[in-house]
Order: structure tokens, then C-alpha cells, then sequence
């Protein structure tokens, strides 16, 4: 039985959640990077460029000033009870965004394509995104993740077969798209990076399913046997390329690689590869029984 | 460590290599692509001052204003390659010394960087609450209501500012290099010899 939504409270709490995306690095992002550090060696730019990534994370989190200034598109995948009006969600999520804004927690990041204005409140046509889910629990979950321009623009769509790359419509051919994406991507995608890569679907709900499997945890172990022993081969190679942090070369090119599936039309076989920053923004909230848990 | 304070020499820029880690200090204007399109078909002569022997950020930030002034709270570079049809010209024209940015740029801009003794400076992408604290103060904003918060041109004066030469005046590139490399290792694993 969904209990209605105190607007007043959650309001606040989506606030709460949109600075904890802008100003604080999850914790397995930070653990990944301090690992990732240890690898590279003393006195490379690789090295250089962690110490001072991680220093930047430790001072938006005391000053609560956003990590990186593209506070990016704002991504909220919501799980909701039955009986949530989710019109409702959208209009606190809103009011929220518009606050953060004013508040310099977020950049104002909604453009018009056509006549180029600033909606200056980060409001504006699918500005947030939003994607709803029902489910079975009596929780309602809020997923946010913030994620710059820059990243999205090297992430891309793949169709298989494809003849460049000698790739099959098979998981070897997913495979090839990946190294070919990050190779592409160099350090603009601000490397190292995250990859959320979806196999099949249609060419959205193919994007969806990969922008899905950057809600994961790094640490995660995918439940398909075949696709854990594909990411952890991708995480392998990847970190083979040399890219390194910024493109200025070293061993860590990638934080991680999650790969997700969605059924395909017999004629379609597209890879859609979501490529993350190293400003891994995402957090997410629960509300279950008047409780409010944040993650 | 070199100290690079604006404005700059062109004989102090042309001295400059690749992987040389610098310190900026002194007075910038960040532009990104509005600004670019606008400084290009626009063409206007009161920038010009801000541009002539000084460097161009590319920089959309997050901005505050408080008592009628104001700050930057985040500002880390953002990708420069979208200025590349560009930059080459704005370099000549205004007689800028250089651009920070990420991500590095093409051909066009570093034939540009040779000929007019310029250098391609590469800060670190997301580093935006600890360079916004090099950020010392903000002196003057353009085209703000036109072109928004992101795209306006923001005048800074800037302190201890680090970024590394990427690309030189003697047209070498680090990221020409690396992704030579890091291509030849993804045809061995792509195109596998069996």
C-alpha cells in the first residue's frame, strides 16, 4: 500500500541528493581511483594527475562545491510502489533542480537547440530526464546520476555485423565495438572512464540499458556468468590501451566495465556504449516506512 | 615547474615544450563555442585587449554572485577539439598566446600554434572546485545574458593555475603520440593474428 508523498519533505531530500551527486564522489568510485593510483608509477603525469584528482574530491566534498563544473544532463531513474502519481515526482524533482541551481550546486545546463537559450534553471523539454519504473516493493527509490557533455559526447552506437571491425554479431563482436569506442574516445571522454554498455534492444532502449548499467556498483559482480568474464577481459584490455588518465598515457584508461542485455529484433544487433567520467556522479535515495536512506 | 605570467611574450611561449608543467598567473578570458562562432563572424574590437598576448580558457563554469560580485565556485576546463575549426584563426587574429583546455586539438590549431608562436595548455578535466580556487577574482563578464552562464566570456585573474604543455610550438603533440600508440594496441585486439 503506497503512502502519499509528503512534497514538502521530499523536496528536500531530492535537494540533499542532488548536492550529494554534484559534491561527493561515491566511495567505491573513490576506492577504484586510489587503487588505480597505487598502479601507476612515481613521477608520471598519471600519478600527478590522481594526486590531484583526488584532492579536488576531498575539497568539493568539505566546501560542498560541485566536483566537476558540467554538473552535466540530470539522470533520474525512479523505482516507484503502485499508486505513486509519478506527475507528482516529476513536479518535486523540479522545484529541486531549480533551487540547486540558484544555489551554484548545479551549472544552468538546459539549452534550446534551435534559438540557443539558456533555460538558466536547468528546466526545459526532457530536462531532467526522467525514467519511471514500478515495482513490487512498498519503497520508493531515487537514482541520480550526473553526466557531463564531454563523456557524452564519445559515447556512441555500434551496429552489428560491422566489417571495419571484423565484428560478428556475437559477444566477441561486442567486444571489438568496446576497444574501438574507448580507443576513439581517447582522454576526451575525461579518462579514466566508466563503461555502461547495453547489447541488443532497439537503437534507444539500447542506450537505456547501457546508461542502466552505470547505476551499478564498480565492485559488482554481473549475475550472467558470460558477461562477468566479459567485463572483467574488457577491464583487462582496455587498461592495455595506454590511454591513461587525460589521454596523457598510463595504465588506467578504465575504472570499470558493465555490460547489460535487452532483447532484439531479428534484424537489429546494436552495442550502445555509455562512456562515464572519471566523475562518476551518482547517488541515490530510499524511502521506505517515513525513512529516508541515502547511497 | 615554470611560472607563466600574463601577459606573455611570444619568446617566452615559443620556449615552451611538451609535458612542461606550468603555473599560470594573471589575467584570462574564458570562451568556449559561442564565443568562438561570435569572435570569428562578429569580429568585435572591444575584446580584443583581453586576448593579445594572453590565453583563451576554455571554460563554462559554475558562477556565484554575492554583494553584487562575482566568483567561480567550479571551474575545470571543458573539450577544446569543438574549437578546432576556429581557434587557428582567432589565434592570428586576435593574437592570443595560447589556449587551456582538454582533450587537445588538431592539425589546423597546431600548425596555428607554430606559425604564430602560441602553445595549447591541457588542465585537468574535473578538477573544477580546485581550480576555481586559482580563480583569485572575476573582473569583468561578456555577452552574458546572450549567450548564458557557460558560454559568456568570463575576465580572470588567475594564480597558481597548473596545466601541462600538450601541444608545443614546435608542432609536436602529446596526443598525436599516444593515440599512435594506444591504436596499434587496439587493431592487436581487434584484428588478432590467429
Amino acid at each position: 500500500m503506497a503512502t502519499a508523498i509528503d512534497e514538502r519533505a521530499l523536496e528536500e531530500q531530492v535537494y540533499d541528493l542532488i548536492v550529494r551527486a554534484s559534491t561527493d564522489l561515491p566511495e567505491d568510485v573513490v576506492r577504484a581511483m586510489k587503487e588505480a593510483r597505487s598502479h601507476e608509477k612515481d613521477g608520471t603525469s598519471a600519478k600527478n594527475v590522481f594526486g590531484m584528482l583526488l584532492q579536488n574530491v576531498d575539497l568539493a566534498r568539505e566546501a560542498k562545491t560541485p566536483i566537476c563544473q558540467d554538473t552535466g544532463t540530470n539522470i533520474y531513474h525512479v523505482h516507484y510502489p503502485a499508486g505513486t502519481s509519478t506527475l507528482q515526482l516529476r513536479k518535486v524533482i523540479k522545484r529541486a533542480t531549480e533551487r540547486a541551481t540558484k544555489d551554484s550546486i548545479l551549472r544552468p545546463n538546459a539549452v534550446d537547440p534551435i534559438t540557443g537559450k539558456n533555460s538558466g534553471n536547468n528546466l526545459g523539454t526532457e530536462n531532467p530526464f526522467f525514467h519511471f519504473e514500478e515495482w513490487e516493493d512498498d519503497a520508493l527509490e531515487i537514482k541520480l546520476m550526473l553526466k557531463g557533455g564531454g563523456c557524452e559526447n564519445v559515447s556512441g552506437q555500434y551496429k552489428l555485423p560491422d566489417s571495419s571491425l571484423d565484428a560478428g554479431r556475437d559477444l566477441n563482436g561486442v567486444y571489438k565495438t568496446i576497444i574501438d569506442a574507448v580507443n576513439n574516445a581517447q582522454g576526451l571522454g575525461c579518462a579514466p572512464g566508466i563503461i555502461g554498455a547495453g547489447v541488443g534492444g532497439d537503437r534507444a532502449t539500447s542506450h537505456l540499458t547501457a546508461k542502466k548499467q552505470l547505476f551499478r556498483k564498480l565492485d559488482d559482480d554481473n549475475p550472467d556468468a558470460e558477461l562477468a568474464k566479459m567485463e572483467k577481459r574488457l577491464y583487462k584490455d582496455l587498461n592495455s590501451l595506454g590511454i591513461g588518465p587525460m589521454g596523457f598515457g598510463g595504465k588506467t584508461t578504465v575504472l570499470g566495465v558493465k555490460l547489460g542485455t535487452a532483447h532484439r529484433v531479428p534484424a537489429s544487433y546494436f552495442v550502445s556504449i555509455a562512456y562515464m567520467c572519471w566523475a562518476y556522479r551518482r547517488h541515490s535515495l530510499t524511502l521506505k516506512n517515513g525513512e529516508v536512506i541515502y547511497d | 615547474m615554470i611560472n607563466l605570467e600574463l601577459p606573455s611574450s611570444e619568446e617566452k611561449i615559443r620556449g615552451l615544450k611538451i609535458g612542461d608543467e606550468v603555473h599560470i598567473f594573471g589575467t584570462m578570458i574564458t570562451a568556449r563555442d559561442a564565443a568562438h562562432k561570435y569572435l570569428i563572424e562578429e569580429q568585435p574590437d572591444y575584446i580584443r585587449p583581453y586576448l593579445e598576448n594572453s590565453l583563451i580558457y576554455h571554460c563554462g563554469p559554475v558562477v556565484k554572485k554575492s554583494n553584487g560580485a562575482w566568483s567561480f565556485v567550479a571551474a575545470g576546463p571543458t573539450t577544446s577539439i569543438r574549437e578546432e575549426p576556429y581557434e587557428g584563426t582567432v589565434i592570428q587574429n586576435y593574437n592570443v598566446r595560447g589556449v587551456i583546455g582538454k582533450g587537445g586539438m588538431g592539425d589546423k590549431t597546431l600548425a596555428a600554434l607554430n606559425e604564430h608562436g602560441a602553445v595549447y595548455l591541457h588542465a585537468i578535466g574535473g578538477l573544477a572546485s580546485l581550480l576555481a580556487q586559482s580563480v583569485k577574482e572575476v573582473k569583468d563578464v561578456f555577452m552574458l545574458e546572450e549567450f548564458g552562464v557557460p558560454e559568456a566570456m568570463w575576465v580572470i585573474e588567475v594564480e597558481d593555475f597548473p596545466a601541462v604543455v600538450t601541444m608545443d610550438p614546435h608542432k609536436n603533440s602529446i596526443h598525436t603520440k599516444i593515440k599512435s600508440e594506444s591504436t596499434e594496441q587496439a587493431n592487436r585486439l581487434i584484428h588478432p593474428v590467429v
